[in-house]
């Protein structure tokens, strides 16, 4: 079964970004939104985990969050996919369920 | 095709600080009425959830700690609380309140409902879930 995993919580606040990729199986699929928009970014302590991950999970980052907090693209680790809220919406539906990791 | 899906509930956080702990044990006895297969996860700071020794009487709200003993009663009988996490936090089992279940099937003898697991061994118990409620 398909999971797509979501972390809305800054990784430097708390640790559900770490758990995530800790628990998440090979294959699934991980948005990071809102505050999680900051463990998507080039240069933090919480890169090398996200990099490390990438072989065994697809990152995803929602725009329009990245773009409140005047960030953008190229600021996004490479292989993170930039995604809007129709994306989202379709993530959430290709997958069997969700896990909202808080 | 079965009506029963596998509910699980994920707690990450400590028991008095915030809401989430007592939130979720409500909304776990709540589903455990429809007839659900149900099971709950403890890891991160929601290990602190089932230690034992819980007195909240100076604080003057519930302790809600016996609670997770009447589980087995409502047929909620896979806890599985992740190795990792008590280890990190210089806990063990014996920290933890024995939750029980009498099994049916096994003329009513007394089980332990906590498994405890590999962040591994999670990983293929959450796979197998329908839906995933995280606290």
């Amino acid at each position: 079964m398909s999971t797509l995993h979501t972390v809305n919580k800054s990784p430097f606040e708390k640790n559900s970004l770490e758990t995530c990729v800790r628990l998440a199986s090979k294959g699934n699929a991980v948005l990071m939104y809102e505050d999680g928009v900051y463990g998507a970014l080039k240069n933090t302590a919480v890169a090398n985990l996200v990099k490390g991950a990438m072989s065994n999970l697809q990152f995803y980052v929602l725009g329009p969050d990245l773009k409140a907090r005047g960030l953008d693209a190229a600021k996004v680790l490479d292989g993170i996919k930039v995604v809007n809220y129709n994306d989202f919406v379709k993530l959430s539906v290709e997958n069997d369920k969700v896990q909202a990791w808080l | 095709m079965s009506d029963i899906k596998k509910f699980m509930y994920v707690n990450r956080r400590a028991p008095y600080g915030t809401v989430y702990a007592w939130e979720s044990l409500e909304v776990v006895l709540i589903g455990a009425a429809f007839d659900q297969q149900v099971s709950l996860a403890f890891l991160d700071d929601g290990v602190y959830q089932i230690t034992k020794g819980q007195d909240t009487t100076q604080l003057g709200i519930k302790n809600f700690s016996p609670t997770f003993s009447a589980l087995g009663d409502y047929g909620i009988t896979n806890i599985f609380v992740e190795k990792e996490s008590l280890e990190k936090r210089g806990l063990t089992v014996a920290d933890l309140i024995p939750l029980k279940y009498e099994d049916e099937n096994d003329n009513y003898a007394e089980k332990d409902s906590i498994k405890l697991v590999s962040a591994s061994d999670l990983v293929k118990v959450l796979e197998e879930q329908d839906v995933l409620l995280n606290f």
